[in-house]
């Protein structure tokens, strides 16, 4: 097992390398002198000089990779042309929302997925089966900003004044103020990384109303998520309803269900004891696969919510030519992307003892 | 598809000739017998007949602002569904800017189908030859093309997109570039696989002992014989390629206004979602249903066309 996590491992770091390369490279892509770009047509040539001089864009193109390179080593992910604020700080202050609503996007997926899977399988060609299998394709087929947008409409117009109304837009009711939780708990001294992390999970309003018990913000923050949640989570909840149904289907016709059945069990024990876990096993890597699809798709949903994301703040960024912020956030997004299949290799590697190289 | 090849050694050629068409029969007969790709397939003739015909069938010129008894942001007037007749018909409402909102949903089937078809088309040329080249060459030449496969696959693909787009400037032609670009490792993969399978089949053997050269061995022998999965990714490919730069286009990024895009067309009026939801509802209902059609038809052939599949 160490061997295979060790050789695992090691495969990663030449593709860790070679996506560095490539978010450096599309950052090269801007067709003629940056400068004018970012700066406007009448930039004058002493402005752009300083400018590139600055960015390093004068620098030979390998010299310019190392100093891209040196600067990640120490967590620099350059700097907004717009407000000229370090990418780096403006990620950490917006990842957590996105996680948040990446978080609850993936429970539900997963959930209602997993569960409406194996109901299909198990009433295989059941009206419920063909039912849940067209609305899987209809659920992969429907673009994520224009479900938003319907359910915007839908539940913030046309339920508008009825209990099952939800707020369209923004992460808190105005007027609901949020205390960060450092401050809460008498941190607002403290610098250190442990403070990070608090002002990290802090940011995650949900989690924020949930650990100072303040069941109001709690209660209001989640009812913000429902909506972006449902929008963000349907693919990849008919993708995994999918393979679910098609993986438990599978199993359900091996030789040990044959045997557990001849026992005498009965059918919900042979699904949940025997079946289901080892059903399971693709649906690991699906899972870790609709990770990269939730991060993109918060881009759309974040901004169809208003949600002041990571998403929001690319949006944001392309509208105002402000490459640094896309660049560093491709960056980050791929990296965690990269960790997060590594993760499910190696717990592929110990669910399933098959898989581990001898 | 292996009947176009033309005869080298009629020997070797002329039993599998009769038994290909009927192994290329049979397959569209499989593919009738299900009822996915036949669902898919009639969705998707309903598309392409007002794609071409779009200018037959539009009422008005879809990027025209109409002026006179009509209002910006009306809603949907049928006629026969009990529509003031005072009124001017318009089955879908008009837009912000007082265009036929039908007709421009329309024109878009004929933008969308094409800059999938183009977009796909593009990613499995180039991923069909490089899956070739690496499954054929084998050796570093592999190693390196499959590495950088790896990479391109890190990339959740529309966030590349949209890196590649933002740093090559909006677009509807960057937009193809970009997500023709992230999708060629799929098919490089799919290519390859296939080419590492058949190069030890035993037929490819014989050819190559009856002097058949590398070229022809790769596009008479090896390249017919790969073509089934790449038909099935290359068309549940087009469904994520629409969907994706429909996306792009909702972002900006994409084709770009005035053009009857749905993507842009959704992003434009994204604002009027509470006072004129059918500018979301018609275009995100085509968007849907085209993607709906590529999908449901590419599971029905990943089942008609994959043995395995079949015992």
């Amino acid at each position: 097992m160490t061997r295979y996590i060790i050789r695992r491992l090691l495969i990663t770091i030449p593709v860790l390398f070679g996506v560095i390369v490539l978010v450096f490279i599309v950052g090269r892509l801007l067709p003629g002198d940056p400068c004018r770009i970012l700066l406007g047509e009448r930039a004058t040539d002493a402005v752009c000089a300083e400018f590139n001089h600055r960015l390093g864009f004068d620098l030979p193109v390998l010299e310019q990779f190392a100093v891209y390179l040196g600067n990640l080593g120490h967590g620099d992910l350059g700097t907004s042309f717009r407000t000229s604020r370090p990418v780096a700080t403006l990620l950490i202050e917006r990842l957590p929302m996105t996680l948040e609503l990446s978080l609850y996007a993936l429970l539900f997926a997963t959930t209602v997925g997993i569960l409406l899977g194996v109901v299909s399988a198990y009433k295989r060609n059941s009206a419920v089966d063909v039912l849940t299998m067209a609305g899987a394709n209809l659920g992969v087929s429907i673009p994520v900003f224009v479900l938003g947008l319907l359910l915007a409409s839908l539940f913030a117009l046309v339920l508008k004044g009825t209990p099952f109304a939800l707020p369209p837009s923004g992460r808190l009711t105005a007027g609901i103020s949020i205390v960060p939780l450092a401050v809460r708990w008498g941190m607002e001294n403290d610098h250190g990384p442990l403070r990070a992390v608090v002002d990290f999970v802090s940011n995650m309003y949900s989690l924020n109303g949930l650990l100072s018990a303040q069941w109001d913000i709690f209660a209001d923050a989640i009812r913000h998520l429902i909506l972006p949640a449902v929008a963000l989570g349907t693919i990849p909840l008919a993708i995994i309803a999918r393979i679910t149904r098609s993986s438990l289907v599978d199993v359900l016709g091996l030789d040990y269900i044959r045997t557990a059945r001849a026992k005498g069990l009965g059918d919900r024990g042979v699904v949940r004891r025997h079946a289901l876990p080892n059903a399971m096993l693709p649906l690991v890597t699906i899972v870790g696969l609709q990770v990269g699809g939730l991060l993109s798709g918060a881009v759309l949903t974040e901004t169809i919510f208003v949600l002041p994301g990571v998403g929001l703040a690319t949006y944001d960024a392309i509208t105002s030519h402000d490459f640094a912020v896309i660049q560093g956030f491709t960056l980050v997004i791929a990296i965690g992307f990269l960790l997060i299949n590594l993760l499910v290799d190696l717990s592929y590697g110990y669910l399933d003892p098959r898989i581990r190289p001898t | 598809m292996t009947t176009a090849a033309a005869p080298a050694t009629v020997g070797l050629d002329a039993a599998p000739r009769s038994r290909s068409s009927g192994l290329w029969r049979d397959a569209l007969r499989n593919i009738l017998r299900q009822r996915n790709a036949r669902v898919g397939l009639s969705i998707l003739t309903i598309l392409v007949l007002s794609a071409i015909f779009a200018d037959v069938l539009s009422p008005y010129d879809p990027d025209k602002t109409l002026l006179g008894a009509e209002k910006r942001l009306a809603p949907p007037c049928v006629h026969l569904l009990g529509c003031a007749a005072a009124k001017p018909e318009h089955p879908f409402g008009l837009d912000a800017n007082g265009r036929d909102e039908f007709s421009r949903v329309l024109h878009g089937a004929r933008i969308s189908l094409q800059v999938g078809f183009i977009t796909v088309g593009f990613a499995i040329v180039l991923g069909m030859l490089l899956g070739l080249v690496s499954g054929y060459a084998g050796g570093w030449t592999e190693t390196l093309i499959m590495r950088v496969m790896d990479v391109l696959l890190v990339f959740p693909a529309l966030l590349l997109a949209i890196a590649i787009v933002a740093a090559l400037g909006p677009g509807l032609i960057n937009a193809q570039l970009a997500i023709g670009i992230v999708a060629i490792p799929v098919y490089a993969r799919v290519m390859r696989a296939s080419v590492l399978t058949v190069r030890e089949s035993d037929f490819v053997t014989a050819s190559r002992a009856l002097g058949e050269s590398p070229f022809g061995l790769i596009f008479r022998r090896i390249l017919p014989n790969a073509l089934t999965p790449i038909i099935v990714a290359g068309t549940l490919g087009i469904a994520g390629a629409v969907l994706d730069i429909a996306a792009l286009s909702f972002l900006g990024l994409g084709a770009q206004p005035p053009l009857a895009e749905w993507g842009s067309m959704i992003g434009q009026d994204r604002n009027y979602v509470f006072t004129a939801p059918h500018l979301i509802w018609f275009p995100g209902l085509a968007l849907a249903l085209t993607v709906f059609g590529f999908n449901l038809l590419g599971d029905g052939l990943r089942d008609a066309l994959d043995p395995r599949l079949n015992r």
